[in-house]
Protein backbone atom coordinates (compact mmCIF):
# COMPACT_ATOMS: atom_id res chain seq x y z
CA UNK A 1 0.00 0.00 0.00
CA UNK A 2 1.44 3.59 -0.70
CA UNK A 3 2.28 5.73 1.93
CA UNK A 4 -0.38 8.20 0.82
CA UNK A 5 -3.57 5.50 0.83
CA UNK A 6 -1.55 5.15 4.54
CA UNK A 7 -2.25 8.87 5.28
CA UNK A 8 -5.72 9.06 3.84
CA UNK A 9 -6.61 5.73 5.99
CA UNK A 10 -5.33 6.93 8.93
CA UNK A 11 -7.05 10.32 8.89
CA UNK A 12 -10.64 8.75 8.09
CA UNK A 13 -10.00 6.15 11.06
CA UNK A 14 -9.36 9.37 13.37
CA UNK A 15 -12.71 11.26 11.70
CA UNK A 16 -14.41 8.50 12.43
CA UNK A 17 -13.33 8.06 15.93
CA UNK A 18 -13.91 11.69 16.63
CA UNK A 19 -17.41 11.89 15.16
CA UNK A 20 -20.85 11.25 16.90
CA UNK A 21 -19.49 11.60 20.69
CA UNK A 22 -21.96 13.37 22.65
CA UNK A 23 -20.75 16.42 24.53
CA UNK A 24 -19.75 15.29 28.59
CA UNK A 25 -21.89 16.58 30.57
CA UNK A 26 -19.48 18.45 32.66
CA UNK A 27 -18.24 20.41 29.11
CA UNK A 28 -21.52 21.67 28.35
CA UNK A 29 -21.84 25.24 28.18
CA UNK A 30 -24.46 27.96 27.16
CA UNK A 31 -23.86 30.43 24.21
CA UNK A 32 -23.80 32.91 26.60
CA UNK A 33 -20.54 31.68 27.94
CA UNK A 34 -19.25 32.85 24.01
CA UNK A 35 -20.66 36.17 23.62
CA UNK A 36 -19.08 39.23 23.62
CA UNK A 37 -19.40 41.46 27.06
CA UNK A 38 -21.70 43.50 25.42
CA UNK A 39 -24.33 41.43 24.07
CA UNK A 40 -23.68 39.30 27.92
CA UNK A 41 -24.64 43.14 29.19
CA UNK A 42 -28.05 43.33 27.22
CA UNK A 43 -29.13 39.96 27.83
CA UNK A 44 -28.14 40.31 31.68
CA UNK A 45 -30.48 44.04 31.66
CA UNK A 46 -34.06 43.43 31.83
CA UNK A 47 -34.25 47.02 30.37
CA UNK A 48 -32.04 47.06 27.91
CA UNK A 49 -32.67 43.54 26.94
CA UNK A 50 -35.13 43.88 23.47
CA UNK A 51 -36.68 40.43 23.88
CA UNK A 52 -38.24 42.82 27.00
CA UNK A 53 -40.42 44.18 25.18
CA UNK A 54 -42.01 40.94 23.37
CA UNK A 55 -42.18 39.90 27.65
CA UNK A 56 -44.49 42.95 27.82
CA UNK A 57 -46.70 42.19 25.11
CA UNK A 58 -46.81 38.51 26.33
CA UNK A 59 -47.86 39.38 30.27
CA UNK A 60 -50.99 41.74 28.31
CA UNK A 61 -52.27 38.55 26.14
CA UNK A 62 -51.96 36.30 29.33
CA UNK A 63 -54.34 38.71 31.16
CA UNK A 64 -56.56 39.59 27.46
CA UNK A 65 -60.09 37.78 26.81
CA UNK A 66 -59.91 35.87 23.90
CA UNK A 67 -62.46 33.49 22.18
CA UNK A 68 -66.01 32.15 22.43
CA UNK A 69 -65.15 31.13 25.67
CA UNK A 70 -64.52 34.84 26.67
CA UNK A 71 -61.53 33.48 28.89
CA UNK A 72 -58.30 34.76 29.26
CA UNK A 73 -54.97 32.60 29.88
CA UNK A 74 -55.60 34.19 33.80
CA UNK A 75 -59.09 33.15 34.03
CA UNK A 76 -57.22 29.30 34.44
CA UNK A 77 -54.09 29.68 35.37
CA UNK A 78 -53.73 32.66 37.81
CA UNK A 79 -50.57 34.20 38.73
CA UNK A 80 -48.23 32.80 35.49
CA UNK A 81 -45.35 33.66 38.24
CA UNK A 82 -46.38 30.84 40.10
CA UNK A 83 -48.61 28.60 37.87
CA UNK A 84 -45.91 28.73 35.26
CA UNK A 85 -42.76 28.14 36.96
CA UNK A 86 -40.99 25.33 35.51
CA UNK A 87 -43.35 24.97 32.80
CA UNK A 88 -40.63 25.63 29.80
CA UNK A 89 -38.22 23.87 31.37
CA UNK A 90 -40.23 20.43 30.59
CA UNK A 91 -41.70 20.68 26.83
CA UNK A 92 -41.38 19.51 24.67
CA UNK A 93 -44.03 17.50 26.63
CA UNK A 94 -46.41 14.22 25.03
CA UNK A 95 -50.07 15.36 24.40
CA UNK A 96 -53.10 12.99 23.85
CA UNK A 97 -54.52 15.05 20.82
CA UNK A 98 -51.88 15.35 19.08
CA UNK A 99 -50.65 11.69 19.51
CA UNK A 100 -47.02 12.86 19.81
CA UNK A 101 -44.88 15.40 21.56
CA UNK A 102 -45.93 18.90 21.46
CA UNK A 103 -43.24 22.50 22.07
CA UNK A 104 -44.53 25.17 24.20
CA UNK A 105 -45.61 26.93 21.26
CA UNK A 106 -47.71 24.41 20.22
CA UNK A 107 -49.39 23.84 23.44
CA UNK A 108 -50.18 27.46 23.87
CA UNK A 109 -52.22 26.84 20.62
CA UNK A 110 -53.81 24.26 21.69
CA UNK A 111 -54.80 25.72 25.04
CA UNK A 112 -56.44 28.88 22.56
CA UNK A 113 -57.92 26.34 20.29
CA UNK A 114 -59.65 23.79 22.72
CA UNK A 115 -59.92 25.55 26.23
CA UNK A 116 -60.73 29.28 25.05
CA UNK A 117 -62.10 28.82 21.45
CA UNK A 118 -60.41 30.81 20.06
CA UNK A 119 -58.10 31.09 17.00
CA UNK A 120 -54.67 30.04 17.15
CA UNK A 121 -51.75 32.16 16.38
CA UNK A 122 -49.54 32.12 13.59
CA UNK A 123 -46.10 30.90 13.76
CA UNK A 124 -43.61 33.20 14.53
CA UNK A 125 -46.31 35.67 15.30
CA UNK A 126 -45.76 38.89 17.75
CA UNK A 127 -48.50 37.40 19.69
CA UNK A 128 -47.02 33.72 19.91
CA UNK A 129 -43.67 34.84 20.80
CA UNK A 130 -44.71 37.57 22.66
CA UNK A 131 -46.80 34.92 25.12
CA UNK A 132 -43.84 32.24 24.89
CA UNK A 133 -41.65 34.67 25.95
CA UNK A 134 -43.72 35.58 28.77
CA UNK A 135 -44.21 32.20 29.92
CA UNK A 136 -40.78 31.00 29.23
CA UNK A 137 -39.08 33.51 31.57
CA UNK A 138 -41.67 31.93 34.48
CA UNK A 139 -38.95 29.29 34.17
CA UNK A 140 -35.60 31.85 34.10
CA UNK A 141 -32.97 29.87 36.32
CA UNK A 142 -34.82 26.52 36.10
CA UNK A 143 -32.82 23.38 35.22
CA UNK A 144 -34.28 22.12 31.99
CA UNK A 145 -35.84 18.73 32.91
CA UNK A 146 -37.20 16.74 30.29
CA UNK A 147 -40.52 14.37 31.13
CA UNK A 148 -39.24 10.75 32.05
CA UNK A 149 -42.23 9.86 29.71
CA UNK A 150 -41.65 6.55 27.81
CA UNK A 151 -44.17 7.72 25.52
CA UNK A 152 -41.59 10.44 24.25
CA UNK A 153 -38.85 7.91 23.63
CA UNK A 154 -39.12 6.63 19.88
CA UNK A 155 -39.63 10.31 18.93
CA UNK A 156 -36.69 11.30 21.13
CA UNK A 157 -34.76 8.66 19.19
CA UNK A 158 -35.91 9.97 15.46
CA UNK A 159 -35.09 13.55 17.25
CA UNK A 160 -31.34 12.23 17.85
CA UNK A 161 -31.03 10.54 14.29
CA UNK A 162 -32.13 13.96 12.97
CA UNK A 163 -29.34 15.61 14.56
CA UNK A 164 -26.55 12.83 13.66
CA UNK A 165 -27.90 12.03 9.96
CA UNK A 166 -26.29 13.82 7.07
CA UNK A 167 -28.22 16.10 5.36
CA UNK A 168 -28.78 18.68 2.32
CA UNK A 169 -26.25 19.57 -0.31
CA UNK A 170 -22.83 19.80 1.57
CA UNK A 171 -23.78 16.45 3.34
CA UNK A 172 -23.19 17.75 6.97
CA UNK A 173 -24.95 16.47 10.14
CA UNK A 174 -25.86 19.10 12.79
CA UNK A 175 -23.70 17.01 15.36
CA UNK A 176 -20.38 17.51 13.03
CA UNK A 177 -20.72 21.27 13.94
CA UNK A 178 -22.17 20.81 17.24
CA UNK A 179 -21.04 17.85 19.12
CA UNK A 180 -17.32 17.66 16.96
CA UNK A 181 -16.00 21.11 16.48
CA UNK A 182 -17.85 23.67 19.27
CA UNK A 183 -15.69 26.56 20.32
CA UNK A 184 -13.65 26.55 17.02
CA UNK A 185 -13.85 29.15 14.54
CA UNK A 186 -17.22 29.52 11.52
CA UNK A 187 -15.37 32.38 9.69
CA UNK A 188 -15.71 34.88 12.65
CA UNK A 189 -17.96 33.34 14.81
CA UNK A 190 -17.48 31.07 17.57
CA UNK A 191 -19.45 27.06 16.75
CA UNK A 192 -21.83 27.16 19.80
CA UNK A 193 -22.89 23.44 21.40
CA UNK A 194 -26.53 24.73 20.41
CA UNK A 195 -28.20 24.25 23.53
CA UNK A 196 -31.50 25.86 23.74
CA UNK A 197 -31.52 27.44 27.04
CA UNK A 198 -33.18 30.93 25.85
CA UNK A 199 -35.84 30.81 23.44
CA UNK A 200 -37.93 32.53 22.15
CA UNK A 201 -34.29 34.37 21.67
CA UNK A 202 -34.08 38.25 20.66
CA UNK A 203 -31.13 37.66 17.54
CA UNK A 204 -29.49 40.56 16.37
CA UNK A 205 -29.31 39.18 13.18
CA UNK A 206 -32.75 39.00 12.76
CA UNK A 207 -33.60 41.82 14.47
CA UNK A 208 -36.48 40.23 16.11
CA UNK A 209 -37.59 37.46 18.58
CA UNK A 210 -37.51 34.52 16.80
CA UNK A 211 -38.25 31.16 17.85
CA UNK A 212 -36.23 27.37 18.15
CA UNK A 213 -38.26 26.35 15.39
CA UNK A 214 -36.98 29.21 13.40
CA UNK A 215 -33.42 29.06 14.75
CA UNK A 216 -33.49 25.30 13.12
CA UNK A 217 -34.99 26.11 9.87
CA UNK A 218 -32.27 28.46 9.34
CA UNK A 219 -28.98 25.95 10.07
CA UNK A 220 -31.18 23.59 8.03
CA UNK A 221 -30.91 26.58 4.68
CA UNK A 222 -26.79 26.84 6.16
CA UNK A 223 -26.18 23.10 5.48
CA UNK A 224 -28.36 23.89 1.97
CA UNK A 225 -30.79 21.23 3.04
CA UNK A 226 -34.60 21.94 2.80
CA UNK A 227 -36.13 23.22 6.21
CA UNK A 228 -39.04 21.23 7.46
CA UNK A 229 -42.11 23.78 7.84
CA UNK A 230 -43.05 25.49 10.72
CA UNK A 231 -44.60 22.54 13.19
CA UNK A 232 -43.28 19.76 11.41
CA UNK A 233 -43.16 16.42 13.37
CA UNK A 234 -39.56 16.50 12.71
CA UNK A 235 -38.62 19.90 14.07
CA UNK A 236 -40.27 19.04 17.53
CA UNK A 237 -38.23 15.99 17.81
CA UNK A 238 -35.05 18.13 17.11
CA UNK A 239 -36.38 20.20 19.73
CA UNK A 240 -37.07 17.37 22.13
CA UNK A 241 -33.40 15.53 21.43
CA UNK A 242 -31.49 19.08 21.98
CA UNK A 243 -33.70 19.85 25.54
CA UNK A 244 -32.64 16.41 26.33
CA UNK A 245 -29.16 17.28 25.47
CA UNK A 246 -29.32 20.30 27.62
CA UNK A 247 -30.94 18.43 30.57
CA UNK A 248 -30.22 20.29 34.03
CA UNK A 249 -28.87 23.32 32.07
CA UNK A 250 -30.29 26.62 33.46
CA UNK A 251 -33.14 28.34 31.34
CA UNK A 252 -32.21 32.12 30.62
CA UNK A 253 -35.09 32.98 28.45
CA UNK A 254 -35.49 35.75 27.03
CA UNK A 255 -31.63 35.03 25.73
CA UNK A 256 -30.13 37.72 23.21
CA UNK A 257 -27.68 35.90 20.47
CA UNK A 258 -25.31 37.87 18.28
CA UNK B 1 -49.51 45.79 18.93
CA UNK B 2 -49.31 49.07 20.77
CA UNK B 3 -45.35 50.55 21.05
CA UNK B 4 -43.67 49.38 24.58
CA UNK B 5 -41.46 51.23 26.07
CA UNK B 6 -38.26 50.29 28.94
CA UNK B 7 -37.30 52.78 30.58
CA UNK B 8 -33.94 52.68 33.19
CA UNK B 9 -33.36 56.08 35.54
CA UNK B 10 -32.08 55.37 38.96
CA UNK B 11 -35.05 56.23 41.64
CA UNK B 12 -32.63 58.35 43.85
CA UNK B 13 -29.57 60.08 43.34
CA UNK B 14 -27.53 62.95 44.97
CA UNK B 15 -27.11 66.28 44.01
CA UNK B 16 -24.47 66.96 41.40
CA UNK B 17 -23.81 63.08 40.46
CA UNK B 18 -23.36 61.94 37.18
CA UNK B 19 -26.36 59.60 36.38
CA UNK B 20 -26.76 57.05 33.16
CA UNK B 21 -30.36 57.03 31.85
CA UNK B 22 -31.08 54.09 29.53
CA UNK B 23 -34.31 53.87 27.08
CA UNK B 24 -35.42 51.03 24.73
CA UNK B 25 -38.50 51.35 22.38
CA UNK B 26 -40.30 48.15 19.99
CA UNK B 27 -39.95 49.70 16.50
CA UNK B 28 -39.64 48.06 13.36
CA UNK B 29 -37.38 50.83 11.61
CA UNK B 30 -38.12 49.62 8.44
CA UNK B 31 -35.70 51.65 5.99
CA UNK B 32 -38.00 51.86 2.94
CA UNK B 33 -34.95 50.48 0.56
CA UNK B 34 -36.16 47.08 0.97
CA UNK B 35 -38.37 45.42 -1.73
CA UNK B 36 -40.93 42.51 -0.87
CA UNK B 37 -41.30 38.94 -3.02
CA UNK B 38 -42.52 40.65 -5.70
CA UNK B 39 -40.40 43.58 -5.96
CA UNK B 40 -42.54 46.43 -4.30
CA UNK B 41 -40.63 49.03 -1.84
CA UNK B 42 -41.35 48.38 1.41
CA UNK B 43 -42.73 52.21 2.74
CA UNK B 44 -40.10 53.26 5.25
CA UNK B 45 -41.65 53.50 8.75
CA UNK B 46 -38.91 54.66 11.50
CA UNK B 47 -38.70 57.08 14.65
CA UNK B 48 -37.21 60.44 13.27
CA UNK B 49 -37.36 62.55 16.73
CA UNK B 50 -36.19 61.11 20.55
CA UNK B 51 -36.59 64.00 23.21
CA UNK B 52 -35.43 63.53 27.15
CA UNK B 53 -37.16 66.47 28.99
CA UNK B 54 -35.97 66.95 33.01
CA UNK B 55 -38.86 68.77 34.53
CA UNK B 56 -40.30 70.18 31.25
CA UNK B 57 -36.73 71.19 30.00
CA UNK B 58 -35.00 69.04 27.14
CA UNK B 59 -31.89 68.21 27.99
CA UNK B 60 -30.96 65.14 25.35
CA UNK B 61 -32.62 65.40 21.98
CA UNK B 62 -31.79 62.67 18.71
CA UNK B 63 -32.66 62.25 15.32
CA UNK B 64 -32.99 58.99 14.39
CA UNK B 65 -32.09 57.80 10.52
CA UNK B 66 -33.16 54.81 8.39
CA UNK B 67 -29.82 52.87 9.26
CA UNK B 68 -30.83 52.61 13.04
CA UNK B 69 -31.14 49.07 13.78
CA UNK B 70 -34.65 47.87 15.12
CA UNK B 71 -35.89 48.56 18.67
CA UNK B 72 -33.47 51.62 19.33
CA UNK B 73 -31.44 51.49 22.56
CA UNK B 74 -30.71 55.18 23.45
CA UNK B 75 -28.44 55.58 26.65
CA UNK B 76 -26.88 59.16 27.78
CA UNK B 77 -25.80 60.91 30.80
CA UNK B 78 -27.61 63.73 32.73
CA UNK B 79 -26.42 65.72 35.96
CA UNK B 80 -29.11 64.91 38.68
CA UNK B 81 -30.20 68.80 39.69
CA UNK B 82 -32.94 68.45 41.34
CA UNK B 83 -36.07 65.87 42.43
CA UNK B 84 -38.76 65.80 39.36
CA UNK B 85 -39.94 63.96 36.70
CA UNK B 86 -37.91 62.76 33.46
CA UNK B 87 -39.48 62.46 30.38
CA UNK B 88 -39.79 60.51 27.15
CA UNK B 89 -40.86 61.16 23.89
CA UNK B 90 -40.65 59.45 20.61
CA UNK B 91 -42.21 60.39 17.38
CA UNK B 92 -41.75 58.89 14.29
CA UNK B 93 -43.15 58.15 10.41
CA UNK B 94 -47.12 57.42 10.15
CA UNK B 95 -47.70 59.46 13.10
CA UNK B 96 -45.65 57.67 15.46
CA UNK B 97 -45.68 58.52 18.85
CA UNK B 98 -45.16 57.41 22.63
CA UNK B 99 -44.40 58.70 25.99
CA UNK B 100 -42.52 57.69 29.18
CA UNK B 101 -41.49 59.20 31.95
CA UNK B 102 -39.89 58.44 35.17
CA UNK B 103 -39.51 60.20 38.77
CA UNK B 104 -36.37 60.64 40.57
CA UNK B 105 -35.66 61.96 43.87
CA UNK B 106 -32.51 64.18 44.64
CA UNK B 107 -30.87 64.65 47.78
Amino acid sequence: MSRIGCIVITLLSLAHAASAAEIPLEQRRSTYVDMSADNKAMQDDDTSNPAMLSVLDGEALWDAKAGASGKSCADCHGDAKTSMKGTAARYPAFDNSARGPVDLEQRINLSRTQDQKAEAFKFESKELLGLTAFIAMQSRGTPIAPPNDPRLKPFLDKGRALFTARQGQINMSCAQCHDDNWGKHLAGSIVPQAHPTGYPIYRLEWQSLGSLQRRLRNCMIGMRAEPYPYGAPENIEMELYLMWRARGMKIETPGVRP
Amino acid sequence: MAARALVNVPKTAKRGEIIEIKTLISHVMETGFRHDSVGTVIPRDIITDFTCTYNGTEIFGATLYPAIAANPFITFHTLATESGTIAFKWTGDNGFAAEASANIAVE
